[in-house]
């Protein structure tokens, strides 16, 4: 069992070291980095199958019991996340096949890539807040790397800006986990949810302002958000897929993990003002991107509009709010980085990520305009797609806490995302190729398509046949409202009823 | 001794935030530095400083006798150094492909070069995937 639950993490590093050894043999890299990355998602289905068989699982490392060993632990959310990474690691290797030339691989782009997956799964399955602070740092290196490989100008400008902004938020992190340990004297998760309502409000109140923002930055809500589409339509469509799809969430994971287990001493002000950052992170975002007219950066702001989305769920923290926080993340996943993998293939064949330098996508490749359209669509919560389901749970459960303000914001923000939407498809797909433009005569590689048309998939199975993505995550809402049974998995009985008995069961 | 070191502390941060927020590059890696040793002094005064014997459990005992110092803030300071010196190393070699690529460290002038013709080193600008 503890193999299992340390594989996804272990599986990539190896991987990664084996690839590092086998620089430069470009064509067993590309298959070793392919096959590990199709394991690494069937660990994590294993994986997730146990967690709902048999409940929470831990780890501890070493032999040292919590709180003073590092454990790991998989509930329900981390699980799902793991596989989310594995499902987005697999489409991700198979399209970087055709998309990625042959420099950025001799220069390391393969051995980084399993270390960022690595890097996110441990994230993900931490139970130890500096462990979460290491496998941040592991992953941001990785995510440095890759976003400069190649060092071409525009890469080297918005990696400049990415780089600042979260060395300045690692700083922030590692200063909250100090702080915090000099308050409570453990760094455990299960522990300090335990120990923090011992400390006075004020000073936790205090910590909790610096977890939200360095947790924020990385997450890109509002006003933290600037170096994000400063940088992610930079590198190629394979990375920018990666992280448009999967980065961001880390920073969501982290705040969900944090103001549902750690920091609820004042839930009227920390979720009142993540209340107040989700809606004007909604906004600030969707107009953003009814500025712009490139494909990746459109959907890079879009990017900071739905995390607005995510953090709304958490900020209502309710069952169905937390719920229905953690349906838009997966959803969101899934339709976003479909949309940076379709911008490449529309690249393929058009040439340009330019809006003004695209047409007539839809009568030369109609399946492609299909593609697209299910992924933006979803995007922009129209029924039966995924995303309609997930923003019908997060507005429900803004009805159930009368956050009508809030409720009205997110309505009129998903009216925007489906003007962007409609921007990038007249000018993309519906009207004809403008003058000078070729289009190239396809079809476009099928390792290019086979991403494409699985993730669009798994967005029809959402919005289709979305009960059990419901019951899910109508369980991981129950689990991050109440977190007893965390407490309990990782610290033993006596440390639950301690934790129940100090009014944590909720 | 902790008050004393406190006060060291938000010098350090505040030497280090005023060159993070300093136009030059350069500027800005040298407040990181600082930044990053600040952040461990904090974690170390943090942690409560004690004198004591190093934290070595005796044959045959399975606690500690008489005091000992608290291993775990060192524990996590080394691992801090680490990290901190391997971002600082990789923003120095940013800087550096920067400066030769866009010819300034200035953040307001990185985009004045971002489409001039002259060859420079690195891959071609648009290049179009196979």
């Amino acid at each position: 069992m503890s193999a299992l639950l340390v594989a996804p993490v272990v599986w990539p590093l190896a991987t990664a070291a084996i690839l590092v050894l086998l620089q430069g043999r470009l064509p067993i890299q590309r298959t070793l980095s392919t096959a590990s990355a199709a394991v690494q998602l069937a660990l994590a289905a294993v994986l997730l199958a146990r967690v709902a068989t048999q409940g929470i699982l831990v780890v501890q490392f070493g032999g040292w019991d919590a709180p003073f060993g590092i454990s790991f632990v998989a509930d329900h959310l981390s699980a799902v996340m793991v596989l989310v990474n594995g499902i987005m690691g697999t489409a991700v290797a198979v399209y970087a096949l055709r998309d990625l030339d042959a420099d950025r691989e001799r220069l390391g782009y393969h051995p980084m890539f399993h270390v960022l997956l690595a890097g996110v799964n441990g994230a993900f399955l931490t139970g130890d807040l500096f462990n979460l602070y290491v496998w941040f740092e592991l992953l941001l290196i990785a995510s440095f790397v890759l976003l400069t490989l190649g060092n071409r100008r525009e890469q080297l400008e918005g990696g400049i800006k990415y780089v600042a902004a979260n060395l300045v938020a690692s700083m922030l992190l590692l200063t909250g986990i100090g702080l915090l340990y000099g308050a409570t004297g453990t760094l455990n998760m299960a522990d300090l949810a335990l120990k923090l309502p011992l400390v006075p409000d004020g000073l936790a109140t205090t910590l909790a302002m610096i977890f939200l923002v360095a947790f924020g930055i990385k997450a890109a809500i509002f006003p933290l958000f600037f170096w994000l589409p400063a940088s992610y339509h930079t590198p190629p469509v394979a990375i920018s897929a990666l992280f448009g799809g999967m980065l961001t969430k880390v920073g969501v994971y982290a705040l969900l993990r944090g103001f549902t287990l750690l920091f609820v001493a004042d839930v009227a002000l920390t979720h009142g003002l993540l209340a107040w950052i989700a809606g004007i992170t909604m906004v600030v975002g969707v107009l953003g991107a009814a500025a712009q007219t490139e494909f990746r950066k459109i959907l890079s702001f879009h990017i900071v509009s739905q995390i607005g989305y995510m953090v709304m769920g958490l900020a209502f923290f309710t069952p169905l709010g937390l719920g229905g926080a953690v349906f838009y993340m997966v959803h969101n996943i899934f339709a976003k980085a479909n949309l940076f993998l379709i911008a490449g293939i529309a690249r393929w064949y058009a040439g340009s990520f330019e809006l003004k330098k695209l047409g007539g996508l839809y009568r030369h490749r109609p399946l492609l305009a299909v593609l697209f359209v299910i992924a933006a669509f979803s995007l922009a919560g129209f029924p039966p797609l995924s995303g309609f389901w997930a923003k019908l749970v997060v507005i429900r459960a803004g009805f159930e806490v009368q956050a009508w303000p809030l409720v009205a914001v997110s309505l009129s923000v998903g009216l925007l995302t489906l003007y962007s939407m409609t921007k990038i498809w007249l000018a993309a797909f519906w009207s004809p190729a403008p003058a000078g433009v070729e289009l190239r005569a396809g079809p476009a590689p099928a390792l290019l398509y086979a991403p494409v048309v699985a993730l669009a998939l798994l967005t029809l199975a959402m919005g289709f046949a979305s009960a059990p993505f419901f019951a899910l995550a109508e369980r991981i809402g129950a689990e991050l409202t109440d977190p007893t049974g965390y407490v309990r998995a990782v610290l033993g009985e006596a440390a639950a009823a301690a934790f129940v008995a100090q009014g944590g069961a909720r | 001794m902790e008050a004393y070191l406190a006060v060291v502390v938000g010098a350090v941060f505040a030497g280090g935030f005023y060159l993070v927020m300093q136009r030059n590059l350069l500027r800005f890696v040298f407040g990181l530095i600082l930044l990053s040793s600040g952040v461990n002094l904090l974690v170390f005064t943090a942690g409560g400083i004690s004198r004591g014997a190093p934290p070595i459990i005796p044959e045959g005992a399975s606690v500690p006798v008489g005091e000992v110092a608290n291993a775990l803030p060192q524990a996590l300071i080394l691992t801090a150094i680490v990290i901190g010196f391997g971002l600082t190393v990789f923003a120095m070699v940013l800087l550096l492909r920067v400066y030769e690529r866009l010819g300034t460290l200035r953040t307001d002038r990185l985009t004045a070069h971002l489409d001039d013709p002259q060859p420079v080193a690195g891959l071609p600008d648009d290049e179009a995937p196979a």
